[in-house]
């Protein structure tokens, strides 16, 4: 009777009980709607994700801004830098998250369900992009509260939310490895910043890069993160030559970095239990 | 299809990284409708075994099957007839009761409502229902443990696993736990279990395996393993050790075999059971002593395996 019932439930599943493309978008949907109830209900990521982008924009637009020159004004060329460090930081809570579900059996059960294989890593950046664009419009108020202005029109302003969202989601799988990689969320918080450091800081996101010394320029002129905060930039408020290379630059990152760190966060998944 | 084995596992093989062999050639069936007990310590190897008999983890070598479907090569069909609660207590604290089995439940393919339904449905099943609102966080060790088992069960698989389910609970937790567990298998649910505590084999499983080191070395009925392995014994505390003396040697002169003494302590094996008991109370009486103490006590798993392997249970890493 049991067995019956057995042959029953995969003929409903449809011949082998493989999982269609549909399936697999559901449960991605679902992975997502998960991990977006966690983040507003863990005070740290909610924090990351609201309040410590206001401070940062507070804090360099009245502490460190006065003694930074930037052309076009401080506010304008911060506030492109502030959206991308503030994304990327929020992708620290991605390996966290995902090194804490290992570590507390989440994904074993996962792994015992008839779900996609794929929709625990895919639920997660898709929960990261839509927390992303919460960032976005958080930033956007505050940045325009403290005398941030688009020069460009509308259109230029969402090409570069449009970009950074690009290039966040790119990083999120990135993140994924770490977290995957690491044996516990703390090793895995710990593992994420010197990553994250380097990238955001020696970048241009907050100073022009003709301020650093030699060796540092060479880092940071070429650089992920300084592509898409020039790409950014131009698109928003103007004033950056060849904007149209950096977005070229930042797309052509982006689509390397998903075509080289996606397939390795699967395999790390597949291979960590 | 035959009804043979629920499940069936032939020559189970697994080698971590590092040298350790998990598992070293374990094979076993178990019936539809029966409750499974895999008895061992720490490290001896049931989790490994639950793990790739869920489709979690490959074994390197040897098969299994569960209700006829292929571990390794239909991993999708096997997921949809099996249920896992663990003994991580594996559900999301940032979640709500409610929102976790809703999870489970689009997960195995229920619409949402359908889904929202069946989640309610459990918590009352499980006594959560005024629990349902709040974050998992804010739980008992044993309310996690329920909402556990709630989960592995949103899909009714035919087919559960239930890892150590009740191990580091308070016994209050553990027994309504066991009852949970027992009423599933009246509605003909077959049940592997694996757990470190021969009361718990002993109360739950109809037939069981003992693992150490990832070889099966026993089997059979809970009640011939305990004729096999180890029996109750009695323990008589007479208060003096020159009592307790004079006891032994009356004991093993009139009732013929052998009874341990620890200082005051006389230690006598029951063997036909409770009417040991009262033989051996006869005996001290015939020679005027009376026991300032007695305790019964069942034959633990240290006993078991102390039978079994020669050594004392041992915990070795995962």
């Amino acid at each position: 009777m049991t067995a019956v019932m057995a042959s029953d439930r995969t003929a409903l599943a449809g011949g082998r009980g493989r999982v269609t493309p549909v399936r697999a978008l559901v449960d991605t949907l679902v992975v997502a709607e998960r991990n977006l109830i966690s983040l507003v209900r863990i005070p740290e990521a909610l924090f990351f994700s609201s309040v410590q982008p206001i401070m940062f924009v507070l804090l360099f637009r009245y502490v460190f801004g006065g003694a930074i020159h930037a052309p076009g004004g401080y506010v304008n060329f911060l506030i492109p830098g502030i959206f991308v460090q503030t994304m990327a930081f929020g992708a620290v809570q991605t390996s966290i998250g995902l090194a804490e579900d290992l570590q507390k059996g989440l994904i074993e059960r996962f792994r015992s369900l008839p779900m996609a294989r794929s929709a625990v890593l895919a639920g997660r950046t898709v929960a990261d992009l839509v927390r992303n664009i919460g960032v976005a419009a958080i930033i956007s108020g505050v940045g325009f509260a403290v005398g941030f202005r688009v020069t460009t029109g509308a259109a230029g302003f969402f090409a570069g939310i449009a970009l950074m969202l690009l290039f966040a989601y790119a990083l999120s799988w990135g993140f994924a490895v770490i977290g995957l990689s690491a044996p516990n969320s703390e090793t895995a918080q710990v593992m994420s910043f010197p990553v994250l450091f380097p990238l955001t800081f020696a970048s241009s996101a907050f100073v022009p890069v003709a301020t650093m010394p030699g060796w540092l320029q060479a880092f940071a002129s070429y650089q992920p993160v300084s592509q898409v905060v020039d790409g950014v930039r131009g698109l928003m408020v103007g004033g950056v030559t060849d904007v149209a290379w950096h977005v070229e630059l930042t797309l052509a990152w982006s689509a390397g970095l998903l075509v080289v760190l996606a397939p390795l966060a699967v395999r790390r998944y597949r291979r960590r239990v | 299809m035959t009804v043979a084995g629920a499940i069936e596992a032939e020559n189970l093989q697994k080698t971590f990284k590092g040298g350790v062999r998990a598992l070293d050639g374990v094979s076993f069936g178990v019936e539809a409708g029966t409750v499974f007990g895999m008895l061992g310590p720490n490290g001896a190897g049931k989790t490994t075994a639950v793990r790739i008999l869920t489709t979690i983890l490959p074994p390197d070598g040897g098969s299994a099957s569960i209700l006829g479907y292929d571990v390794r090569r239909q991993p999708a069909q096997v997921r949809r007839v099996i249920g896992l609660a663990g003994q991580y207590a594996a559900v999301d604290e940032n979640l709500s009761g409610l929102e976790n089995l809703r999870m489970i439940g689009q997960l195995t393919h229920l619409p949402r409502r359908a889904a929202t339904a069946r989640a309610r449905e459990l918590l009352a099943q499980f006594e959560l229902s005024d629990a349902a609102g709040r974050s998992v966080k804010t739980y008992s060790g044993g309310m996690r443990r329920r909402l556990d088992l709630a989960a592995a069960l949103v899909d009714r698989p035919p087919v559960l696993f239930l890892d150590e389910p009740t191990t580091g609970l308070d016994p209050f937790s553990r027994v309504s736990l066991w009852s949970v567990i027992a009423e599933l298998v009246r509605d003909g649910t077959t049940v592997l279990l694996t757990t470190q505590y021969l009361e718990e084999a002993d109360r739950l499983a109809d037939r069981l395996i003992v693992i150490d080191h990832g070889r099966v070395i026993a089997e059979g009925t809970s009640s011939e393993l305990k004729a096999q392995l180890g029996r109750s014994v009695l323990d008589l505390d007479l208060g003096a050790e020159e009592l307790a003396e004079k006891a032994h040697a009356a004991l093993v002169e009139q009732l013929g075999r052998g009874a341990t003494r620890r200082a005051s302590t006389v230690e006598v094996p029951l063997d036909e059971g409770p009417q040991g008991v009262v033989d051996a109370l006869r005996v001290l009486d015939s020679v005027g002593l009376t026991p300032a103490g007695l305790t019964v006590r069942e034959p633990s798993l240290d006993d078991v395996f102390l039978a079994l392997t020669g050594h004392v249970a041992e915990d070795s890493p995962q």
